[in-house]
């Protein structure tokens, strides 16, 4: 195999593992928050009045869903090489793809909740 | 006839790869959705009431069940592959699954 | 127990074939090694298995035995025949030859392809070198050098049923123990021979390996060892 395939192979399966390290903390608060957030019932005003607005909310949600986008296809990659016939290059298109799709629904919903609150 | 595939770091990685699955495919709809609603405040009302029913939330605390363990999964995951070798994979495995079924369950029990 | 009949179902043909059936006497102490020698012997001399040392050492006679792969030599009836049923099948993965004999070429072709043979840089004129059994690298080296051969572990990896150009546990646990002997000189060749998704990446971590393997060694942890020395070559930038 040539040196750069061994190279991309190698950054892929990093990045797959370092975005792990960003999401197991994403998760663990992403699982709390519902926890909390779901006690009587869901309502827009309560989060609403958590999320919008606030930076610090934008910016977690920014990580997360970027951290999503990197380590989610990686994955969809591997299961697909395994488990299908689709070809290799059409593998890796559709996991660009999916990568795309996962950002930019993500970044449109995380401005989105953040655009509905505060001043 | 006994299948060379039941043992639990097996299982572990059958989990693994179908909460992955699982949540790649519930991903696209939830954030496609979530910005749907934002779009328009009314819509975001409708939604969140929407999944207050009880079938959505029980189909949330399957969600919450599939997010913990593949959270737990993927963190026994990068302690194998990072850490020196320790003979704890099997509980590691355990802990994983006990630890996602009290997730689903505490998220399950707030539901309600 | 000796007048008891085992029933013995054995994979026969190639790549196609079907199973034939035997009835065996029940012996005590009965390997699975015993009942087809017995059957090859005393009921059925076409049948074609492989075997040498009987003990445990050479690893030639691994097989599926209800549905496992299994060292046959040092494997007991009593221990793995379900209700008086044995099944006996060829190793998977491998192409099949004849009955329970498989076409191993690959598997050692693969050890071959991880540098999986020391290579040291004195002559018969130096002096020994000087390892202390307590040495960190060599204990790794240790845990994992008692591998017999056997193919169970490559037999068992559900990677190499999905990528068959995966080296497999058996090359890559080899390749992990040269890495850490102090002697070897291969050095960032064998890391660039074990690297990639062909290689130590390529493992799910599933542990198929380390369930089956008749030693007792432990593939995944010398795969995980070798993840993280490849990934260190790459990212100094050595292995380009």
């Amino acid at each position: 195999m040539s040196a750069s395939a061994l190279r991309i192979e190698t950054y892929l399966w990093l990045a797959q593992r370092v975005s792990a390290l960003i999401l197991v903390i994403c998760i663990t608060v992403h699982i709390a928050t519902m926890i909390i957030a779901v006690q009587g019932g869901l309502s827009s005003e309560e989060i609403i009045a958590r999320i919008g607005g606030s930076k610090i909310w934008l910016s977690f949600y920014l990580v997360f869903v970027s951290s999503v986008a990197v380590h989610a296809p990686i994955g969809l990659k591997s299961i697909m090489r395994e488990m299908s016939q689709i070809p290799t290059n059409r593998i890796d298109l559709l996991s660009i793809l999916f990568s795309l799709i996962i950002g930019v629904l993500g970044i449109r919903a995380a401005f989105g909740l953040y655009g509905l609150g505060g001043a | 006839m006994k299948n060379i595939h039941n043992h639990p770091n097996y299982w572990a990685f059958i989990m693994h790869r179908l909460s992955g699955l699982a949540l790649a495919a519930f991903l696209p709809v939830h954030l496609y959705v979530l910005g749907l609603a934002l779009a328009d405040s009314s819509a975001f009302d409708d939604f969140i009431s929407w999944s207050n029913t009880p079938l959505l939330k029980f189909l949330e605390t399957g969600l919450v069940v599939f997010l913990s363990a593949h959270l737990t999964g993927g963190v026994r995951l990068l302690a194998l592959e990072f850490l020196e070798w320790r003979d704890w994979q099997n509980s590691m495995v355990a802990l994983s699954c006990g630890i996602s079924i009290c997730a689903g369950l505490v998220f399950f029990l707030n539901a309600t | 127990m000796s007048n008891d009949l085992i029933n013995v179902s054995i994979w026969r043909g190639g790549e196609d074939g079907e199973y034939q059936t035997y009835q065996v006497p029940r012996l005590e102490s009965q390997t699975v090694l015993d009942v087809v020698t017995y059957i090859q012997r005393e009921l059925d001399p076409s049948l074609s298995y492989r075997f040498a040392c009987r003990v445990g050492v050479c690893g030639s006679c691994a097989m599926t035995v209800n549905g496992k792969a299994r060292w046959t030599c040092r494997t007991h009836v009593s221990k793995v025949a379900e209700g008086g049923q044995l099944t006996l099948d060829p190793l998977n993965s491998m192409p099949r030859v004849k009955d329970l004999v498989v076409d191993m070429e690959t598997f050692f072709n693969k050890w071959a392809d991880a540098k999986g043979s020391f290579k040291g840089d004195k002559t018969r004129d130096d002096a020994l070198a000087y390892i202390s059994p307590d040495d960190p690298k060599r204990k790794i080296s240790s845990a994992g050098i008692e591998c017999i051969g056997c193919g169970a572990c490559y037999a068992t990896c559900d990677v190499i049923k999905w990528n068959p150009d995966y080296l497999g546990p058996a090359a890559l646990n080899r390749a992990w123990t040269l890495v850490n002997d102090e002697r070897d000189v291969t050095g960032l060749e064998r890391l660039a021979a074990v690297a990639g998704d062909n290689g130590c990446l390529g493992c799910h971590s599933q542990q198929g390996c380390v369930e089956r393997c008749p030693k007792s060694l432990n593939p995944t942890g010398a795969i995980a060892g070798l993840k993280r020395e490849t990934i260190k070559a790459v990212l100094k930038g050595e292995l380009s």
